[in-house]
């Protein structure tokens, strides 16, 4: 029961490994089971043309797990590679940056990626570019506020005596230091990130037909809520379950990492 | 105080810049993209003279900045009606139903905080702590059609959506409420667990009040002030959660008529929505501050 984040966890990964090696065809239409309740064929049911629920919630955990991995990669390295250098540099480079970051915050939540899949069309890699240009900004942040406080450490100091050069301190002797902190909120992003791009899709914002997101099903389950209520309660437990997963375990390395948010 | 004041001059230039460069950012012809492949070429000169992207890029963010600053959003690329006039129909409906659900929020989530701090880590605190992980890992998009199944649908006391009756507002309120609940009942609980360890505490209790005054006249007060500025910033969340919540419920505020003119790539209403409330955001943290600064003493921004 402790460890309950991990199964789920687990669940959804070997979910999503399985779905890369069998084919689920989870774009196989049946027209004669169109909004069909569960059954030995479909386990949850089929969707408004017949699919199988089961497989495109599969497919779907996919495409929302890649997003979210592949956004995090992305960010994390570009955010704290400008918090590493305005938290380092000091002076006119971090009250640049900083301003930089303050702009994008001052757009709430997902407002601005919304702005940026607006205008750039949908798709799988704008939907990622747009995430990707607005999430680097939390790093960015958290990693310049600890790098403030690193840059005056001993060690920091000793290793620049020793004249060791700016990406040497930046990397070895700074960014070690800051890992703990990265991991908990590199957790916390990955069910935002999650959320995200379910909300894009839901929007129409992000993955297109036929390709299965968690987004557009909800969009579509909601459609058909009075007649196949099932649809719409298989794709929302299953993004409930698997971001209240990572939520949790984001709790727990927080509290094991001994991280202060 | 003032450097705090003046501190949102930057932003709000830069807030104004990335909103302007938005539609630069469409990939191709913006205007193409806009009238669609059938446009005569004389309206396709038209509308390029109109949005003035025939101009160099400095000149045509100048004229941007003093078009704002006589109010005026340009016009629709759809229905030609002046952007600023739908923003005027459409905010206040977004308004009302933000300040309803920032009502509900703080009556659910500010004594379910208090409760779950008094009894830590008994049941009362276990349920409250509970309800607000899973209300936290509910995006708007699905807590909004569930309470829509349950009480639309099923028990058929409100109305599913859009605006006709008055009780029309009261579905997407809780949804946004109870996420903002979720997170404000953690933060209560955190923030009055701290304050309850304090020597002030402690000496109220010594000189023999009793535990209500105690809570409610020393701990709750300190206890408060963060989640006053945690409030200001979740206010934002709750602005950018319209958008999708009012989509759901087919409710006419400004976070519809963004998704609306996305869908009909009507980019000068898009570029507005998103800069107003962006800059209705800027302007609740700028008072969120302020009001600190004044509740609590030892906050001093003339540093």
């Amino acid at each position: 029961m402790k460890s309950w984040p991990v199964y789920v966890l687990a669940f959804w990964l070997c979910a999503v490994v399985l779905a890369a090696g069998v084919d689920l065809a989870p774009d196989a239409i049946r027209l004669e089971a169109i909004l069909h309740g569960p059954s030995a064929i479909a386990w949850l049911g089929n969707d408004d043309l017949g699919r199988s629920i089961l497989s495109r919630i599969l497919a779907g955990a996919q495409v929302s797990m890649t997003v979210a991995v592949v956004v995090t990669v992305i960010t994390l390295s570009f955010g704290v590679t400008i918090g590493l250098v305005a938290g380092y540099s000091g002076g006119w480079v971090d009250r640049l940056l900083m301003q930089i970051t303050d702009v994008f915050l001052a757009f709430p939540g997902i407002l601005l990626a919304i702005a940026f899949a607006a205008v750039l069309g949908p798709g799988l890699n704008n939907l990622i570019l747009a995430l990707c240009l607005t999430s680097w900004v939390g790093y960015a942040r958290l990693t310049r506020a600890q790098a403030l406080s690193l840059r005056d450490r001993q060690h920091v100091q000793a290793a620049e005596s020793l004249g060791a050069g700016t990406p040497r301190v930046m990397l070895k002797h700074m960014l070690p230091l800051l890992l703990a902190p990265l991991v908990v909120e590199a957790t916390y992003s990955i069910a935002g990130l999650v959320i995200a791009e379910a909300s894009l899709s839901f929007l129409g914002l992000g993955i297109q037909a036929p390709q299965a997101s968690w987004g557009s099903m909800l969009r579509d389950g909601v459609r058909y809520m009075l007649v196949a209520p099932h649809y719409v309660l298989a794709v929302g437990l299953s993004l409930m379950s698997l971001v209240l997963a990572v939520n949790v375990l984001g709790d727990k390395l927080r509290d094991a990492l001994d991280v202060k948010r | 105080m003032l450097k705090r004041l003046f501190g949102v001059v930057p932003v709000v230039f830069g807030v104004l810049l990335l909103t302007f460069l938005l539609v630069h950012l469409v990939p191709g012809d913006p205007v193409e993209v806009m009238l669609g492949e059938s446009a005569s070429s004389a309206d396709r000169s038209h509308l390029r003279a109109e949005l003035g992207l025939n101009r160099p890029l400095p000149v045509q963010f100048a004229n941007y900045l003093s078009r704002l600053a006589h109010g005026d959003f340009g016009n629709s690329i759809h229905s030609r009606e002046p952007v600023s006039a739908m923003l005027a129909e459409r905010l206040p409906a977004t308004i009302r139903l933000a300040l309803l659900a920032l009502a509900i929020a703080i009556a659910i989530g500010l004594p379910l905080g208090i409760i779950a701090a008094l009894c830590a880590n008994r049941w009362p605190d276990r349920i409250a702590t509970l309800t607000s992980l899973t209300f936290s890992a509910m995006p708007h998009f699905w807590l909004g059609p569930l309470l829509m199944m349950v009480f639309a649908l099923w028990l058929g006391w409100l109305p599913v959506s859009g605006m006709e009756s008055s009780a029309s507002i009261v579905l997407p309120a809780l949804t946004l409420g109870f996420g903002l609940s979720a997170i404000l009942t953690r933060m209560t609980r955190a923030s009055l667990l701290e304050v309850l360890n304090e020597d002030f505490v402690r000496t109220a209790r010594a000189k023999g009040l009793q535990e209500h005054q105690v809570i409610l006249g020393h701990a709750l007060r300190a206890a408060l002030l963060p989640v006053v500025t945690i409030l200001g910033l979740q206010l934002g969340g709750l602005l950018a959660g319209t958008v999708i919540t009012e989509t759901v419920f087919g409710w006419d505020g400004i976070g519809r008529l963004l998704v609306e003119s996305i869908e009909k790539r009507d980019y000068p209403v898009t570029q507005a929505c998103v800069l107003v409330i962006a800059l209705i955001y800027v302007l609740v943290n700028l008072c969120t501050d302020l009001l600190y600064a004044q509740l609590d003493p030892r906050v001093r921004y003339s540093r």
